[in-house]
């Protein structure tokens, strides 16, 4: 085993077929895909349950739920219902999103402190203003890092697609197993292992800009410096 | 002024949390709610801005039953002060001030002007504004929390144990901020505490609740004080009602003797007081002089802890020009009974 197929500079060629820059733009895809339609199923649920208090079984259960289920052996059943495609592995991918991105949501809307949500209540907001201007805000360095996990998960199990014969870094592991390239394997997992951290990185990132100073301990932080210099 | 009218609240359960309540709190004054845990005070504050729905009953503000209008834009008309001051902590001081106006649909820029100026008001300066909640102390959160309740310059505040999260020392100061600011503004206030010296020392009207939500009596300070209505009032107010009461009267009307019959009163050149003789031959501190102005409370504490039993008296100069002794003090205070009871006969 070496690293000789992962510093081949073919294999980085953009216009090779089955080439890293081609087998990663996929990859992306599907993460970025299943991510998504994650969002949209669990942060709108995750927000209501959270907001209302209404249905946190759902949160909890289905987040239970979600997890134990093997994604490999939840792909397959979707490919004997609905054959090959896109979609088998994106609703196996999807299912693998959901629970993170819901529990945390969930999570930290029933976090937060009361007293603000009461006044922000008291002071005449409305419900829908009340979860997007205090409650939303409020929660979202948890709800990021649901997201976080979630990111680095579906990017690892990606990986499944190259299963059920699509592109993928998951073609890497598949081909270089059954042709015994192993030097093809590591490749695989070097950059699959790669491409996680940098995401998270990026998403880290994001989080510190979209997260209100006021709640991550910057500004807290600024003080302390200020005033002990 | 607002108005409970036979309001009852039971939870769910049978528990009754206010029992036929109906009082009015006049406009213009601060009423303060005040009982021991469980009372009822907290229910009845929040059904005024509609947080709690009564059972029965109606809440009005000046003549309208607050259940026929809109809850949001109500609340909004209304400033709201919580304990722990409930501040937003994703937004920055300013913008947490800036919050009902810009509800209001006031621009940012004159909803930050607004709040700029009412944290000067409440004495915070320029500074705070770019800070967040996070970074200010208790005190100052709970500033920041006046301020914005008073953003809106609504003519109603509501106020759930505003300075119960504050020492001692910040709370005394806050007490002596607000008043000054009340004696201002001239808001309708209603203010829940469980701390019945708060609640005489700020209360222009102060309602004593009972568990099971009974009103065991509405009234101005000084009549709990003076005229507890039963057992249960007397209790509450304290042990030392009496000494207490003695703070709502100045020393005005105290009789004086003239300062050359303190024999042991030091007096520098100017004729201001600088301590009493010793039978060793120093000097003991005054301990403390009073004007006209004091509260016979102060003249009463004097007279009992000057070492000649004397409280001296000094002109706005500063120069002595009186003294009280204690035994003066005993009749004056005899015959300020005899005279209350008097006028409470006619």
């Amino acid at each position: 085993m070496n690293f000789s197929y992962l510093l081949d500079p073919e294999h980085w060629d953009p216009d090779a077929t089955g080439g890293f820059p081609q087998l990663l733009l996929a990859h992306l895809g599907y993460s970025a895909l299943a991510l998504l339609i994650g969002l949209v199923i669990a942060l709108p649920v995750g927000l209501y349950i959270g907001h209302t208090g209404r249905g946190s079984f759902i949160a909890i259960n289905a987040g239970n739920a979600g997890r134990a289920l093997p994604t490999l052996g939840l792909l397959m059943l979707m490919v004997t219902l609905l054959g090959l495609g896109l979609l088998p592995v994106l609703i196996a991918l999807t299912v693998l999103v959901v629970p993170p991105i819901l529990t945390t949501t969930y999570a930290g809307m029933r976090a937060l402190d009361h007293g603000v949500v009461d006044a922000a209540k008291g002071m005449g907001m409305r419900p829908w203003q009340v979860l997007t201007r205090v409650e939303f805000p409020m929660a979202l360095p948890v709800i990021m890092s649901g997201i976080r996990s979630a990111l680095l998960q579906v990017v690892a199990t990606a990986t499944v697609a190259a299963a059920v014969g699509l592109g993928g870094l998951g073609r890497l592991l598949i081909d270089g197993l059954s042709v015994n390239d192993y030097s093809r394997v590591l490749a695989g997992a070097i950059v699959v292992a790669v491409l996680a951290v940098a995401l998270d990185l990026l998403l880290a990132l994001t989080q510190r800009w979209i997260v209100s100073p006021g709640l991550s301990g910057r500004a807290v932080a600024r003080t302390r410096r200020a005033t002990t210099t | 002024m607002i108005t409970f009218d036979d309001v009852v609240k039971v939870y769910p359960g049978g528990s009754t949390a206010v029992d036929h309540l109906s009082i009015e709190l006049p406009t213009g004054k601060m009423t303060v709610l005040v009982g021991p845990s469980g009372c009822g005070k907290t229910t009845s504050l929040r059904m005024i801005n509609r947080m709690v729905t009564p059972t029965s009953g109606r809440v009005l503000i000046d003549g309208q039953d607050v259940a026929s209008q809109d809850e949001a834009l109500l609340r909004r008309g209304i400033g709201y002060v919580i304990q722990h001051a409930g501040l937003f902590p994703h937004r920055t001081v300013l913008d947490n001030v800036a919050t009902v106006p810009m509800l209001l649909g006031r621009t940012r820029r004159e909803a930050r002007k607004a709040a700029l100026e009412l944290l000067e008001r409440v004495g915070l300066s320029e500074d705070f504004a770019k800070r967040y909640p996070a970074q200010l102390s208790g005190g100052q959160q709970q500033r920041v929390g006046v301020a914005r309740a008073l953003a809106a310059d609504p003519p109603v505040m509501l106020m759930d144990e505003p300075f119960s999260a504050v020492d001692p020392v910040v709370r005394e100061q806050l007490h002596r901020e607000f008043l000054r600011l009340q004696q201002d503004l001239g808001k309708t206030i209603a203010m829940v505490t469980h701390d019945i010296d708060e609640a005489i020392k700020l209360g222009d009207m102060v309602a004593v609740f009972r568990q099971g939500g009974h009103l065991a009596q509405f009234g101005t300070p000084q009549q709990l004080l003076e005229e507890p209505a039963d057992e249960f009032v007397a209790e509450f107010v304290g042990r030392d009602r009496g000494l207490r009461s003695l703070s709502f009267d100045t020393a005005a009307k105290v009789p004086v003797r003239p300062v050359a019959e303190a024999a042991d009163l030091v007096l520098d050149d100017a004729g201001r007081p600088e301590g009493w003789r010793t039978v060793g031959g120093t000097t003991a501190a005054t301990g403390g002089v009073f004007t006209v102005s004091d509260t016979l409370r102060l003249v009463t504490d004097l007279a009992i802890s000057s070492p000649a039993g004397i409280a001296v008296r000094v002109g706005p100069d500063g120069k002595a020009d009186g003294i009280v002794r204690h035994h003066d003090l005993v009749d004056y205070l005899a015959a300020r009974r005899e005279d209350r009871a008097a006028e409470s006969r006619a």
